[in-house]
């Protein structure tokens, strides 16, 4: 890359971005969901998807799972920059441990009707999709699964009348018997 | 039921402020009063343990109180109202946590009912300072206060020090809780920065320094941030070895000037020696440093056929610029101490002889060359006679932004840590005139000067009048070439000598200044007058504004182009326009 003349040098980034999924077990107290999304956002760092609710009432945990993309050496500046904040316990990288089940909840919203209808109907069926509202020209499906899974049934919904989608974002835990 | 009336730690939360500055051996506070501190400011009145300096502008008490911690090595303590006294504080926060600079802001705020009213004064200040503090908090309870202040000032001061800020509005300093002094449990169990170094990596280490034959250490400021014990293993091992050192800015007066094994300062205005020793060497030691853009010049060129040592508290340090081959994370004083005791033991001082033959012909370059005048003042020849004048004497430095701050960088010779405060990271014009008041309340009876310059001293030339209130001499000493000289300098090297708004078509006179507020003003032009200005300006007792005119078009070298690598430096004797112009090619960018 041509160098412009500056104060600052500019950097060529060849590294292919990664996508990972990091566990975040913080501290409940006020403020403390700011300072995670703020520092994402001063820094530079993508969210893809971000959860966050208390786990463990009595301790104040909070666990924050963020979805996040970027080179080897920014997710390894992403995990280091998290860890360092006063009220995060622990960062896991789910991506990295290779054993995490992750999961993510929506409810899609379909109007149509006739064959759309069916065909809406027969597709949840497949997708293991639950009706959890329903009108004479509509239904509300639950679905759960990996992300993969849900933009799957949200692209078939999309000919069939599509109206809208709200979704939780990733949530992760590690499989077997220790905790993280 | 007990008689909460006689409780020794039933107090307000006021009192609970003065009170836990206190029981943290505070004895100075930097600070200015307004409507969401009256309370504090009423119990400050009544008392006489803690002094409170005021300044003419928030600003002058972030930079007061980071000078006075850079001086001692214990945090600086500001106290600021809500709203403008707390934005006012933003830039001395920021500077602080780019620096590691540990400090304690307690800020003022409307009360609790108020906030998100948008009442007078009110300012979301936690949310305002969250990305320029190490942590900070909104007390909203006062049983709270007592905990949140001693865990600021833990947080402040332990792993990589840095600012903190305790927001707390006006009615929990009037409501009466419980105070109980320091103790473990305030701190958050999440927060326990590691200390002890890994001891394999150490091992790996000593490994790598034992086998260099072209080996450089590299400190900067965490070594000075450790403590002395880091000062002196740092000493040490370069003894103990017999290898090359150069630091950073912030890193000056870990290894003395006057030590044989110096090179000088590295980087952007680095000597020519020191950045050639990094680019060519076999094995670097990176202490306490953080391979900041400054440092490194062009990241892929950046010393590339070397094995890099990196020791830092901050995890996240590590390979954030620069993929370093044995991390060590831990208080560099410890690891310093560990890398010794291995090295002692287990290997021998390698032979460098034909390195420092390499470094010896790289330093008869003699990079930092400039051509002396009879006619005009050189300002690196104004810094020299300065540095020739202290000599020997009891001195702190402080600076303000800019070509006078490298030159002072390049020709003052630091022999011991914490007499430099200078504003690395961000680079805040207007630092060095309050950091030398904080130095000067430290230090009352030790020579603090501020190596200024003619458009940085202007930024917070308000607190001239808190130096004369508390009968604080410090000496600002001005290298005026009338010219935003740094900026200038680029606009000459990048943007077609097109000088934008860089040059002062008004500035004040000096003298009438200082005179006007009550100091000292000297002025000098000729380079046989400025011995004896400069030691009347040492040996007058009171604070001195002294306007040393210097050469206007002079620029700083050597220096490295942008895009750059450390063995493409612009050499002083070089710096003719068609080299300037080759060495900048590529026109002007963005950032």
């Amino acid at each position: 890359m041509n160098q412009p003349a500056s104060a600052y040098f500019i950097e060529d980034r060849h590294d292919p971005n990664e996508t990972h999924t990091l566990a975040v077990l913080v501290q409940n107290e006020p403020g403390v969901l700011a300072r995670v999304i703020g520092l994402f956002s001063g820094r530079g760092y993508n969210i893809e998807s971000l959860t966050v609710s208390e786990t463990e009432a009595q301790k104040h945990l909070s666990r924050i799972t963020i979805v996040t993309t970027g080179t080897p050496m920014v997710i390894a500046q992403i995990k280091n920059q998290l860890d360092r904040m006063i009220p995060v316990y622990q960062v896991v990288d789910m991506t990295q441990t290779k054993r995490s089940i992750e999961r993510e909840l929506a409810m899609v919203k379909v109007r149509g009707q006739g064959e759309h209808r069916v065909e809406a109907l027969r597709l949840a069926d497949a997708f293991r999709a639950r009706v959890i509202d329903a009108t004479t020209e509509s239904f509300v499906f639950e679905i759960t699964g990996n992300t993969d899974k849900i933009n799957q049934f949200i692209d078939l919904m999309r000919p069939l009348g599509l109206v809208e989608v709200s979704r939780t974002g990733v949530a992760a835990i590690g499989r077997g018997p220790e905790g993280m | 039921m007990s008689d909460k009336s006689h409780d020794p730690n039933q107090m307000t939360g006021a009192a609970m402020i003065v009170r836990a500055l206190i029981d943290h051996g505070v004895t100075d506070i930097f600070g200015y009063p307004g409507g969401a501190v009256l309370p504090i400011y009423d119990e400050i009145f009544q008392q006489s343990e803690v002094q409170h300096i005021l300044v003419r502008h928030e600003q002058g008490a972030g930079h007061a109180a980071e000078g006075y911690a850079r001086s001692t090595g214990k945090p600086g303590v500001a106290l600021v109202t809500s709203g403008p006294g707390a934005t006012n504080m933003v830039t001395p926060l920021t500077d602080a946590l780019m620096d590691s600079i540990p400090l304690v802001c307690i800020s003022g705020q409307v009360p609790t009912h108020l906030i998100g009213n948008d009442a007078f004064q009110e300012c979301d200040t936690v949310g305002i300072t969250r990305p320029c503090t190490k942590h900070n908090w909104l007390v909203r309870d006062v049983n709270d206060l007592a905990k949140v202040l001693h865990e600021a000032f833990y947080v402040a001061t332990s792993g990589r020090p840095g600012p903190v800020l305790v927001d707390v509005p006006k009615d929990v300093q009037f409501a009466t809780g419980t105070y109980h002094p320091p103790r473990k449990s305030d701190v958050h169990r999440s927060y326990a920065p590691r200390v002890k170094g890994d001891a394999t990596q150490i091992r790996k280490a000593v490994s790598l320094l034992a086998n260099a034959k072209r080996p450089v250490i590299y400190s900067g400021g965490g070594v000075i941030n450790s403590g002395p014990e880091a000062t002196k293993l740092l000493r040490e091992l370069v003894e103990v070895t017999g290898f090359p050192i150069t630091s950073t800015l912030m890193g000056l007066g870990a290894y003395p000037a006057s030590g044989k094994n110096w090179l000088g300062m590295l980087g952007m205005h680095g000597t020519y020696e020191a950045n050639m020793t990094m680019h060519d060497c076999d094995v670097m030691l990176c202490v306490g440093a953080r391979f900041d853009d400054r440092i490194t010049g062009r990241v892929d060129a950046f010393s590339p056929g070397s094995k890099k040592i990196h020791i830092d508290i901050d995890p996240s340090s590590i390979n954030k610029n620069i993929r370093v081959d044995v991390p060590i994370i831990g208080d560099c004083g410890n690891i310093l101490g560990d890398i010794l005791q291995v090295f002692k033991a287990e290997a021998k001082k390698p032979d460098i002889k034909s390195w420092w033959q390499q470094i010896a012909q790289w330093r008869a370059r003699n990079s930092l060359y400039y051509k002396k005048s009879n006619d005009v003042i050189l300002p690196q020849h104004a810094i020299q006679s300065l540095f020739e004048a202290t000599r020997g004497k009891d001195t702190y430095i402080t600076t303000e932004v800019g070509q006078h701050q490298m030159w002072a960088a390049q020709f003052f010779g630091f022999e011991e840590p914490h007499r430099w405060m200078t504003s690395g990271g961000l680079g805040t014009m207007g630092y060095g005139l309050p950091a030398a008041v904080g130095v000067q309340v430290a230090h009352p009876d030790s020579l603090v000067i501020d190596i200024a310059g003619d458009a940085s001293v202007q930024m917070t030339m308000q607190e001239m009048s808190t130096a004369v209130q508390y009968e604080l001499p410090i000496k600002i000493f001005i290298l005026n070439n009338q010219y935003m000289g740094m900026v200038r300098q680029w606009q000459q090297l990048l943007h077609g000598n097109r000088l934008s708004h860089s040059y002062s078509e008004a500035l004040p006179d000096f003298v009438k200044l200082a005179e006007a507020y009550g100091a000292v003003g000297l002025q000098v032009h000729k380079p046989g007058d400025l011995d004896g200005a400069i030691q009347e300006m040492i040996s007058v007792k009171r604070p001195v504004l002294f306007d040393c005119r210097v050469a206007a078009l002079e620029n700083c070298f050597p220096m490295i182009p942008s895009g750059k690598a450390h063995n493409e430096m612009l050499l002083p004797e070089q710096a003719n326009d068609e080299a300037t112009a080759k060495a900048f090619a590529g026109g002007k960018a963005l950032v």
